[in-house]
């Protein structure tokens, strides 16, 4: 006999399989940067939703007492403007967070944008195949060629420049990954035998399409659509930059970069805050986004 | 004894793209297949892989067109129905598929798969479908808890129980079943082919029953027809056919199931199942078969009576002198 003794094991309360939110849980759980992800992105939504409470100043009102005066540490600051003003003396801390109400709206507006088309346009090509699919197709590959901010450029230049053409321009460069996501994922499912057997009991197309197959197709597009939000973020600040997407004095990030651009030497904090902030931000979704994927993705389950 | 499905010359060819500069290739998968199947009785169809028994269950649930032949189906035309039969050819005709972890769409629960049928097919409100539901539910023996649950939750033989109840659901004459217990294990196989039986008799079902496995045909099936390489070998009554096997691919068959039998003689097939893009010239069978003459590799053999049975062999009589297995 050995002195180890064998450990009864512990009865599990049978319960059956966890609720899939619980399951879902676990998983993500298990991966730290997506959950610090998952909380950034969480207080971005809480400080956007609440920018006109919390905001100290408006974020367009300009005070010419205060131009360029540095954050509330360094000497010349004061706490009456935190993290500094700019060159026109418009508090940064408040355009920083009108800016995060601008940058979430550009990120999901664009993503939804995008993955609704998508979807569509690569359901369709995945359902009906032949000319339809190699016409979509070789389409979203040509404009996977060209590189996407350039792509969004040239679709600027076309619209005019503004938010909302820069928003439009964006998504056209996210597209081609929806689609050939969605279309990957149709076409495996459409070969499975509940899809015959609804079409044996009489579904028609639009039911085999968006209540048979959409549903089982949508996880990887979560995933993608995840991580797209901080690729929009970034080019639609890029467009700003720019001077193609928010016109001044929109508080959108990417613009306030390129209007501090002359302050680089002489007043670093009008051009680092608007860039940490981007990329904190887009950093919060890819984590988030990665840490999705590993959740949901059925190969990684232990 | 009424007729509800009679098949003639069934035959379907697929195209088989070989590139952009060469001619498609012509696939034959079925090669004028006919039979009749009486309401209320089971044809097994029975064959190994690749023999195009899959395509003509295919064929017979109006999934694909046949390329040429006739289909009529409970006195409808199946081959190019009008628009106006199409719903009553899809009430008639239901089917059961080989996979039961693939059949089952796992975003839906099960009321709604069950459901699905009646809401695309009648104008029944929503107490009715539902009290349809838990009835068809009862009779394939699942219990009216699990109505709500996920394909996932259940095993094997439970989704094929609900496979089968949903093919159920429009009440249909004749029941399709590809394969549907050879994804099963052995208990969970007679549990299912128990139920089979039993919703027969209930309701009068006609089976097109596609099995490879002839230890299943022996228990479920009145007729039976013999496939290989597209074409039927032989098709009979199962007690002749079974008894006496004049055709030497069934007895190969035979001879391949397990038994406990002294004495059996093995007839082995040679080799492997010619490619059905370049089928033998003469009898399908002439490349494999124990007993091959000049004449088989010529001349292909059409099915002909013999012995209350139809058998597709230049040689059948051979056999009628052998006891019976």
């Amino acid at each position: 006999m050995t002195a180890e003794t064998i450990p009864t094991p512990v009865a599990a309360p049978n319960t059956g399989p966890p609720h899939p939110l619980a399951e879902f849980w676990l998983y993500f759980r298990a991966n730290a940067g997506a959950v610090v992800g998952l909380f950034v992105i969480v207080g971005l939504v809480v400080v956007a939703l609440l920018a006109d409470v919390i905001s100290p100043h408006s974020p367009i009102i300009t005070n010419n007492t205060v131009f360029l005066k540095p954050p509330f540490w360094q000497a010349g600051g004061t706490l009456a403007y935190p993290l500094g003003t700019d060159a026109i003396g418009r508090d940064i801390l408040s355009r920083l967070i009108h800016g995060a109400r601008l940058s979430l709206l550009i990120g999901i507006a664009v993503v939804v944008l995008a993955v609704f088309a998508g979807t569509v346009l690569g359901l369709v090509a995945g359902f009906f195949r032949g000319m339809i699919e190699i016409v979509i197709m070789r389409l979203m590959d040509i404009t996977l060629t060209l590189p996407s901010l350039l792509l969004a450029i040239v679709i600027v230049a076309i619209l005019g420049p503004g938010l909302m053409n820069a928003m439009l321009a964006v998504s056209v460069v996210l597209l081609p990954h929806y689609v050939r996501i969605a279309r990957a994922a149709v076409i495996s499912e459409v070969a499975k035998d509940y899809v015959t057997a609804a079409r044996v009991i009489g579904a028609g197309r639009m039911r085999l399409m968006f209540k048979e197959v959409l549903p089982n197709c949508v996880a990887p597009l979560i995933v993608q659509a995840t991580l797209g939000i901080s690729t929009a973020i970034l080019d639609a600040a890029a467009l700003g930059f720019l001077g193609l997407g928010a016109q001044p004095p929109t508080p959108e990030w990417g613009t306030m970069l390129a209007d501090a651009r002359e302050f680089v030497v002489r007043a670093w904090w009008v051009v680092t805050l608007p860039g940490v902030a981007i990329l904190v931000t887009v950093l919060a979704f890819n984590l988030f986004g990665d840490g999705l994927r590993d959740a949901l993705d059925p190969k990684l389950k232990r | 004894m009424s007729v509800l499905v009679s098949a003639r010359g069934l035959t379907r060819v697929y195209d088989i793209g070989r590139g952009w500069f060469r001619e498609p290739a012509h696939l034959q998968a079925v090669g004028g297949v006919s039979f009749e199947l009486a309401a209320g009785h089971t044809l097994a169809v029975v064959g190994e892989s690749g023999c195009g028994k899959s395509t003509l269950a295919r064929m017979v649930t109006l999934i694909e067109p046949p390329s040429s032949g006739r289909l009529m189906i409970d006195g409808l035309n199946a081959v190019t129905p009008p628009a106006s039969e199409k719903p009553r050819l899809r009430r008639t005709v239901q089917i059961v598929f080989q996979n039961p972890y693939g059949s089952l769409n796992p975003r839906k629960r099960v009321g709604t798969i069950l459901e699905e049928p009646l809401i695309i097919n009648t104008n029944l409100s929503k107490q009715e479908r539902r009290r349809q539901v838990l009835e068809m539910m009862a009779k394939v023996g699942l219990r009216p808890e699990q109505h709500s649950r996920y394909p996932h939750m259940f095993s094997g033989g439970q989704r094929q129980r609900i496979a089968i109840a949903r093919a159920l659901m429009l009440s249909p004459k004749l029941l399709v079943a590809d394969e549907p217990v050879s994804a099963l294990d052995m208990s969970v196989q007679a549990q299912v082919l128990n139920l089979l039986v039993d919703l027969q008799a209930e309701l009068g079902l006609a089976y097109l029953f596609i099995s490879h496995d002839l230890g299943v045909v022996r228990h479920i099936a009145h007729d039976v027809m013999i496939m290989y390489l597209g074409v039927v070998m032989e098709h009979g009554a199962k007690e002749r056919i079974f008894a006496r096997p004049l055709h030497p691919y069934t007895q190969t068959l035979l001879a391949a199931t397990p038994g406990m039998g002294k004495n059996r003689k093995r007839i082995i097939a040679k080799g492997e199942l010619p490619s059905p893009l370049n089928p033998p010239a003469g009898c399908v069978f002439s490349t494999r078969c124990p007993y091959v003459t000049d004449q088989c590799r010529r001349e292909r053999p059409v099915l002909r009576p013999l012995d209350e049975r139809l058998v597709a062999c230049h040689y059948a009589e051979r056999f009628l002198e052998q006891p019976a297995a």
